[in-house]
């Protein structure tokens, strides 16, 4: 068969340089963000760029680089926050980024890898590989924005959304309770589990430095204001007045059990850090356990060998 | 170390186990994977010797998860793999799609079973065949590889790993039930005479990396995790830094190099066994187990003096669509043998074009062919 094709248009390598020359360096955090990829896609209002810049805070106070780092994202608006950090970075399939980056961690020990992703992909979709890589204690630093709804799409119903809340597919309110997140990663075996809202970047910034000292699974959700998908609807105004509401209902209760902090429709919102416990992390369990009995097996025959 | 990564010497092992004996050889040291009949001793036999030669087992929760992790694990800079059959190369399907589309090598093997659904968990099918071709959305190249033999179970899936470095991307191996099960003589051959491709790093300054560039109908070098060229991978089309770029100029750069890089290496890619085609009259087209059966009716038939050629499909994809276009003006007819209602014998009669008769011979799944029923079926064109 015969095939024609439009003409292809060549990546302008030039073009794309000088686009970035004119723009990379004029925001403070420049050190950390890829060249060519500010402005991001995200709404005024939301509060995607403070967790993200609490990211990039936490990385400086605990001078790590860059190319220590590697950042794994689902599908939606969090999604997204790979795309902005100059690191090794992968955006993969909706609900898919922990299984992904429990591949990379795992070939990649001396990295620090961190799934940003948000309350959809991480706890619907994807709400199985989260459980799983907390029980296994897989060394990965989860960070879940949660803005009660799918913001990418529109403002749909989430695994998160409150009882009553409303959304663009639950017009009369929201008839099934959210998951309450942190329970939920400390019942699966999570080792480090914090909540903030964007209303609490220092705080947010101390409980995500903390994950860089642990090994094995850690769960930082960053409770944050969508205005368009969720605000609207629910009435709590602008983002500034949504990051302003989360602000004075939220409770700091540092060491609550997470059963606590089950979240309700304009109710309070316990917030803290509520697990750091050690445990094993898979490969540290993996190596001792299963690696040395293999290969102490192997020296053993040799030995026989030997004989 | 005590443990040999490749087992240099003679075995007699099953298809199953030599495809993880070949994953080995070929420097796999990831592997996940979920139980699943008839695959699973591909993942017992992992589970067993990875952790003695350096390398990391794990059962995910699904293959879903596998699919993911080993796509994860192959930008760590390891070389990954997972093995699987119909129900769970379906599940499969989404990362497979994401490993098209960031070009990032691994392999997955499929011991086909009977489908659809459920279907036959511990018996025979080839019915996976186009959905290793078509199975994720949208469009790109595809390579698959069809042992008709536990020794070739070793061997392709070493050859696997090869073209998933070369040409970057997922690569399939298509057993089936009955090679996968079946237990014969595998020789593995000493290291220095395998051939192994490694891994190409970029070792260019910075600016002048772009790693989903088309270098001649070829991928370019792929940066691991921490080598500090701070590569963006994404599944939304993507220029050639990786950064995402949403429109239909970039689309057709993006897409067209993911296909063109196999389909202008078809014939780099392509292997056959052909065996008396240069007097056919009739062709017995065949792959995997049913081409030992077809084989085994080849030589009956030339034994009883009939012009009957033996066309043995190594690689299933791509297609060896030249050979078949070729062939097709100077024989009668193409008989196609395959345990599924069609797959092989579309591509065979789309590519005859109208000047050969195709005739397929279809099992549902369950049982394979009797070279007599061959015989018989050729027959009908001699």
């Amino acid at each position: 068969m015969k095939v024609r094709l439009r003409e292809l248009q060549p990546f302008d390598k030039e073009a794309a340089e000088a686009a970035i020359k004119h723009d990379h360096g004029l925001h403070p955090h420049d050190e950390y963000l890829k060249p060519g990829r500010i402005p991001h896609i995200w709404c005024p209002g939301c509060g995607l760029g403070v967790v993200l810049t609490t990211f990039i805070e936490a990385m400086r106070r605990k001078n790590i680089t860059p190319d220590q780092c590697a950042v794994v994202s689902g599908i939606g608006c969090t999604g997204r926050v790979a795309g902005y950090l100059n690191m090794d970075t992968y955006h993969t399939t909706h609900g898919r980024a922990i299984p992904f980056a429990t591949g990379l961690a795992l070939a990649k020990p001396d990295l620090h890898v961190t799934v940003f992703s948000g309350d959809g992909d991480l706890f619907a979709i994807g709400g199985n590989h989260m459980i799983h890589a907390a029980r296994r204690n897989v060394n990965l630093k989860v960070i879940c924005v949660n803005n009660f709804n799918y913001g990418m799409t529109g403002g749909q119903v989430a695994p998160t959304t409150p009882l009553g809340a409303k959304t663009s597919t639950t017009p009369r309110g929201n008839a099934e309770p959210g998951f309450n997140l942190p329970h939920l990663a400390h019942a699966a075996g999570a080792v480090y589990v914090a909540r903030w809202t964007t209303f609490h970047p220092r705080q947010l910034v101390h409980s995500i430095s903390q994950t860089f000292d642990k090994t094995g699974f850690t769960f930082v959700e960053a409770i944050a204001p969508c205005p368009t998908g969720y605000g609207r609807p629910n009435k709590l105004g602008a983002g500034l007045d949504e990051m302003k509401f989360y602000g004075e209902h939220s409770e700091i209760r540092n060491g609550a059990p997470p059963g606590d902090a089950e979240i309700e429709l304009r109710g309070k919102i316990v917030v803290g850090t509520f697990i750091d416990v050690d445990r094993p992390d898979f490969l540290t369990s993996y190596n001792s356990r299963i690696v040395s009995a293999a290969q102490a097996k192997g020296k053993q025959k040799e030995k026989v060998k030997i004989a | 170390m005590a443990h040999k990564d490749i087992l240099t010497g003679e075995h007699f092992i099953h298809g199953d186990a030599a495809c993880a004996e070949g994953g080995l050889a070929a420097g796999c040291r990831f592997f996940a994977g979920y139980p699943i009949t008839p695959a699973t001793e591909v993942a017992e036999r992992m589970a067993r010797r990875l952790p003695e030669v350096g390398g990391v087992y794990i059962q995910m929760e699904d293959e879903i998860a596998s699919m993911a992790a080993i796509l994860g694990a192959s930008w760590g800079g390891v070389k990954s793999m997972t093995s699987t059959s119909g129900p769970g190369f379906s599940l499969m399907m989404e990362n497979i799609g994401l490993g098209m589309m960031t070009e990032t090598p691994c392999v997955v093997v499929n011991i086909q079973r009977g489908g659809p659904s459920t279907g036959l968990p511990t018996l025979v099918g080839q019915a996976d065949i186009m959905q290793a071709r078509w199975g994720s959305h949208g469009d790109y190249g595809c390579i698959a590889l069809a042992p008709s033999s536990p020794q070739e179970c070793f061997d392709l899936t070493v050859h696997a790993f090869n073209l998933s470095e070369i040409y970057r991307q997922p690569v399939f191996v298509m057993a089936d039930e009955v090679v996968g099960h079946m237990t014969e003589k595998v020789v593995i051959p000493p290291r220095r005479e395998l051939t192994v491709v490694e891994r190409t790093y970029p070792n260019m300054p910075k600016n002048d990396y772009f790693p989903f560039e088309s270098t001649g109908s070829l991928p370019a070098p792929m940066a691991t995790a921490g080598q500090g060229y701070n590569v963006h991978v994404t599944g939304l089309t993507h220029d050639e830094r990786g950064y995402p770029v949403i429109t239909d100029i970039v689309q057709e750069r993006n897409v067209r190099h993911i296909v063109d890089k196999i389909r202008k290496n078809a014939e780099k890619i392509i292997r056959v066994e052909a065996i008396g085609l240069t007097d056919a009259e009739v062709v017995l087209t065949a792959y995997g187990c049913t081409a030992r059966v077809a084989r085994q009716a080849f030589e009956n038939l030339r034994d009883r003096g009939h012009k009957v050629g033996f066309l043995r499909l190594i690689t299933v994809w791509p297609f060896p669509s030249n050979l078949i276009r070729e062939l097709a003006p100077r024989v009668r007819a193409f008989v196609v043998p395959e345990i599924n209602y069609g797959q092989v014998a579309y591509e065979v009669e789309r590519t005859a074009q109208g000047k050969a008769e195709v005739m397929l011979m279809a099992l549902m799944g369950g049982s394979i062919h009797t070279p007599e029923e061959i015989e018989d079926a050729v027959g009908e064109y001699l």
